[in-house]
């Protein structure tokens, strides 16, 4: 899971065209190094297009925007084959966008 | 001390030996099963047959093929309860584990980054040297219910997260090889701070530690940090004699009786680092604290203390691994070779990040004291004495305190 932080935003948006094509440029550098065992990814759009629904006490609660409020919002995610954690650390360690990547286990 | 049934087998001749293979056995087993959870839980079970019977019936001649026995014994019960294990259990049917030594795998997967700290440690102690979770519980002054669900946890973790059983690559060796010292430097600090004469009995974890230290220094005998660690241990248990007095009081190592200093290890210990120095010419942290405590240890009185080589190594020591703490101990060596006033100036910077640090406020008043300004030194020993939990250095400062 890729998790960007508000810093990691506002350097982004502070980003000229050119320095903002090299970023966009890097990430799909390092999708296309790792395509062997990338099965899967998604990006998500931005947390002020996000819904929630509170499902289990009565009636569904729907409320606009994410269920946690915070300075870091999950951004993404690629979903990976390997064999061990480590392998996954591998991959995450060269991740080239946001500052911050979760890895857990998917079925 | 519980004297055995029979008289022929110690406490400490037991914990030694179990220390020797339980974790042999875990590797083994690990490596059968593939499966660390499964694995601990049949060694841990040996374990506590072995610790029930030994001291009755003597330590068998081959303890490992004895604790491999009752390890396959109680998988084939298990087994015969749950279909799960059918698979693994089948690979059990060799008579006893081959030779090979692959304790360095298990180090390296319960010392894995994706496990916290403290996880790190209770399964280090409990799947590498065998305690059992109350030992452990014992040794950190936890519930015994606490341990356990760590240990618990843990090998969820490592089993649901994947955390692999084997030795890191080459690319991520120094990290890992740095992870492993840290878990065994704290089990060493835990043990060496709490140790004092009343807790004598509990299970000694600077023993382990020292223990873990060999064993990982014969194990990678490229990382001459594995031996700076094991010097740095050795250095301080060397001087272990002199460190309490005859009522169990904490003696400074200005007033340590040097004749009580083992001098053949320290003189060993020495040797292990200058060796380890010069076949890899990579200095480290630990290399360089095992060279200051050894500038301290070779000085025949504190006098003699070489202040101007234990700053340069303090130098050395910042500028590989930054620390307010080691700042603290430099403004000690900078006392000796330049005065308390520099060396309270040096102090004064760190004041904002060592507020709660007993020792910073110690080693303040000392040197105010030095400076003949009474009255603040007293003010910072009442400091002192206010944030430690160490009963030996309550002790300490009180006596200080009602000196001045």
């Amino acid at each position: 899971m890729f998790i960007e932080t508000e810093q990691f935003a506002a350097q982004l948006e502070a980003m000229d065209e050119l320095e903002q094509q090299a970023a966009y440029a890097a990430v799909a550098q390092w999708f296309a190094d790792h395509a062997g065992k990338i099965t899967h990814h998604t990006h998500l759009a931005p947390v002020h297009t996000a819904t929630t629904v509170r499902l289990g006490q009565g009636e569904p609660v729907i409320t606009d925007g994410p269920f946690v409020e915070g300075k870091e919002v999950v951004s993404g995610f690629a979903e990976v084959e390997v064999a061990d954690l480590d392998e996954a650390l591998k991959i995450a360690r060269s991740w080239p966008a946001c500052p911050i990547v979760e890895i857990r286990p998917a079925s | 001390m519980n004297e055995p049934v029979h008289g022929q087998v110690s406490q400490e001749v037991l914990a030694r030996v179990v220390r020797e293979h339980a974790g042999r056995l875990a590797a083994s087993l690990v490596s059968l099963l593939g499966d660390f959870a499964a694995a601990e839980d049949l060694v841990q079970d040996a374990v506590e047959v072995a610790l029930r019977r030994w001291p009755a019936e003597g330590i068998p001649e081959r303890p490992e093929a004895w604790l491999f026995t009752v390890a396959r014994r109680h998988g084939l019960d298990v087994l015969r309860r749950e279909s799960n294990y059918r698979a693994k259990l089948a690979r059990l049917t060799s008579p006893a584990p081959a030779p090979r030594d692959d304790r360095l795998r298990l180090i390296f997967t319960c010392c894995h980054p994706a496990l916290s700290r403290t996880a790190q440690i209770a399964l280090t102690l409990r799947v590498v040297c065998g305690l059992s979770a109350a030992q452990i519980a014992a040794a950190f002054l936890v519930p015994e219910s606490t341990v356990a669900q760590r240990i618990t946890r843990a090998k969820r973790k490592i089993g649901e997260a994947g955390i692999p059983y084997r030795i890191p690559a080459a690319e991520e060796l120094p990290q890992r090889v740095e992870e492993v010292l840290a878990v065994i430097y704290l089990l060493f600090n835990e043990g060496y701070l709490s140790s004092t004469a009343e807790r004598a009995q509990a299970r000694d974890l600077v023993e382990d530690a020292e223990w873990l230290a060999t064993l990982l220094a014969n194990l990678l005998p490229k990382q001459p940090e594995a031996a700076g660690l094991l010097a740095l241990i050795r250095l301080h248990r060397a001087r272990g004699a002199a460190r309490f007095d005859g009522q169990g009081r904490l003696v400074l190592l200005a007033d340590q009786d040097r004749s009580l200093w083992d001098r053949q290890a320290i003189e060993q210990a020495t040797a292990l680092l200058t060796r380890a120095a010069r076949a890899h010419r990579r200095p480290g942290p630990y290399q360089l604290q095992a060279a200051i405590v050894a500038c301290h240890a070779e000085a025949e009185t504190f006098a003699a203390t070489d202040w101007a080589q234990i700053l340069v190594l303090y130098d050395m020591l910042l500028h590989l691994a930054p620390s307010p703490v080691t700042r603290l101990h430099r403004a000690i060596a900078v006392r000796h070779v330049h005065g308390p006033a520099q060396a309270l100036t040096e102090l004064e910077d760190l004041g904002a990040v060592l507020e709660r640090y007993p020792l910073f406020h110690a080693t303040r008043a000392e040197l105010l004291r030095d400076l003949g300004r009474r009255e603040q030194a007293r003010t910072a020993d009442e400091r002192a004495l206010e944030l430690t939990a160490n009963p030996a250095q309550q002790a300490l400062l009180e006596q200080r305190l009602a000196w001045h």
